[in-house]
């Protein structure tokens, strides 16, 4: 039986921590209209970049298609992008995202495949190091940056662009969460190298004149292209993390709440049943005389 | 007079929507003019000012850098690399530009990648000069 003291202890240990979950929960709202207003906003340009990619790359045929499309024609090495938060404390936004990572890596494995991870955020590394030490390449650090943009985007196609064009994979996934609620974020895994082109026919029968000619805009538009992906993922990203940390945090509150209320019945039983039990003490010494 | 849909489209959002007149753009092959009913069309962009006119005598200003415009039979859409209201635009920006389009120059390695930064390059100093006369105009 905890003593009086130890029970106060408890419910003002339980009281502070659940102070700071509701602040967390509050500042988790605030970043989330934000990051969901910036997600929400960049969708546009990644579907129209789509439409008119399809309507582009329905036009250029097998051998003749750039790389980016048509892949190096082997898919021995494959890379997966994992895009996690740089914070915890969000549930199970990072670990459901690396989880998805995981079994990909190992299915691949098994395949007998060669597997490299680029990390862009650290909790993902931390995760993924246990297991593929050797197999990741490198780590993206963007806890710099307070607003993760296009500049950031670019960076990181970039860097893949480099490495593909060094030869150093042949096919590449991205792995982030997409934002679908508050409540509901989805990991998901996206080939973007080769590029995954819609399969639905181009809507539009009109004939496009193309200037300068159809093959030099494919080839501007699929580094692009590659950019915008990662981009929607990182803003994807950051909302996901921010519904994820708010839903947590709001349940760690509860959680806080109930604690917080069964504590302090228990510390008013004990403390009613000393002063009875003193009571009674005083009662029947007196008695005795 | 006749109109037609018309979209400025940046990364991060939506610069301009609604029905216009005209729209004049600044393609890599030369400036257009697009009225409504133009032919099918797609084309990349330099760095420039997209000029919008929304009726009679009205209009808005846009700087774009890179990207392309897709023009068909219902709408017109610019899918902008980097775009942003003329008000917002300055010296300090432009420079700013051109400084990271050198940095990215000096860090690549592949040659068309190279051809291409350059012009991008190139683009953006013709660009800056005839802002600066714009502006002294």
């Amino acid at each position: 039986m905890p003593s009086l003291k130890d029970l106060r202890n408890r419910i003002a240990s339980v009281k502070a921590t659940q102070k700071i979950t509701k602040a967390m929960q509050m500042v988790a709202a605030a970043k989330l209209r934000r990051a969901q207003a910036a997600a929400e906003a960049a969708r546009p340009y990644a579907e129209r970049m789509e439409t008119v990619l399809a309507n582009l790359a329905s036009g250029v045929t097998g051998s003749s298609a750039p790389r980016l499309i048509g892949g190096t024609g082997s898919d021995k090495v494959h890379l997966l992008v994992v895009c996690t938060a740089e914070r915890g404390l969000c549930g199970a936004f990072n670990s459901s995202i690396a989880r998805l990572a995981r079994d990909k890596a190992n299915a691949l494995k098994a395949q007998g495949k060669t597997v490299k991870i680029i990390c862009v955020g650290k909790k993902g590394y931390d995760i993924l190091r246990r297991q593929f030490e050797k197999d990741i390449i490198e780590l993206i650090d963007l806890r710099a940056f307070k607003q993760v943009g296009y500049v950031n985007a670019e960076g990181i196609a970039q860097n893949i662009l480099a490495r593909f064009a060094a030869g150093e994979f042949d096919v590449a996934t991205l792995f982030f969460s997409r934002f679908k609620s508050v409540i509901s974020q989805i990991p998901t895994a996206q080939r973007i190298i080769p590029a995954e082109i819609p399969a639905e026919a181009p809507k539009t029968d009109a004939v496009y004149d193309y200037e300068p000619d159809e093959g030099e805009i494919l080839e501007t538009l699929l580094p692009r292209n590659l950019t915008v992906q990662v981009l929607r993922a990182i803003l994807e990203n950051a909302a996901s993390e921010q519904g994820a940390r708010m839903s947590a945090m709001d349940s760690a509150t509860r959680n806080a709440g109930e604690m917080i209320k069964k504590q302090t019945q228990l510390y008013n039983r004990s403390r009613q049943a000393m002063i009875t039990k003193e009571l009674i003490e005083i009662i029947s010494g007196a008695e005795a005389l | 007079m006749a109109t037609f849909k018309f979209e400025l489209v940046s990364p991060e959002r939506i610069l301009f929507s609604g029905d216009v007149v005209s729209v004049i753009i600044p393609s890599t092959e030369g400036e257009m003019t697009v009225l409504a009913g133009h032919a099918p069309l797609v084309a990349t962009l330099k760095a420039g000012i997209v000029f919008v006119q929304t009726s009679g005598d009205n209009g808005k200003e846009f700087f774009v850098n890179g990207g392309l415009v897709e023009i068909n039979a219902a709408s017109t859409t610019i899918l902008a690399e980097q775009g942003r209201f003329l008000e917002d635009v300055n010296s300090t920006v432009l420079d700013q530009e051109i400084l990271t389009a050198e940095t990215k120059l000096t860090g690549s390695h592949d040659e068309d990648e190279k051809k291409r930064l350059h012009d991008a390059l190139v683009q953006l100093r013709e660009f800056k000069n005839v802002f600066e006369q714009r502006k002294a105009a």
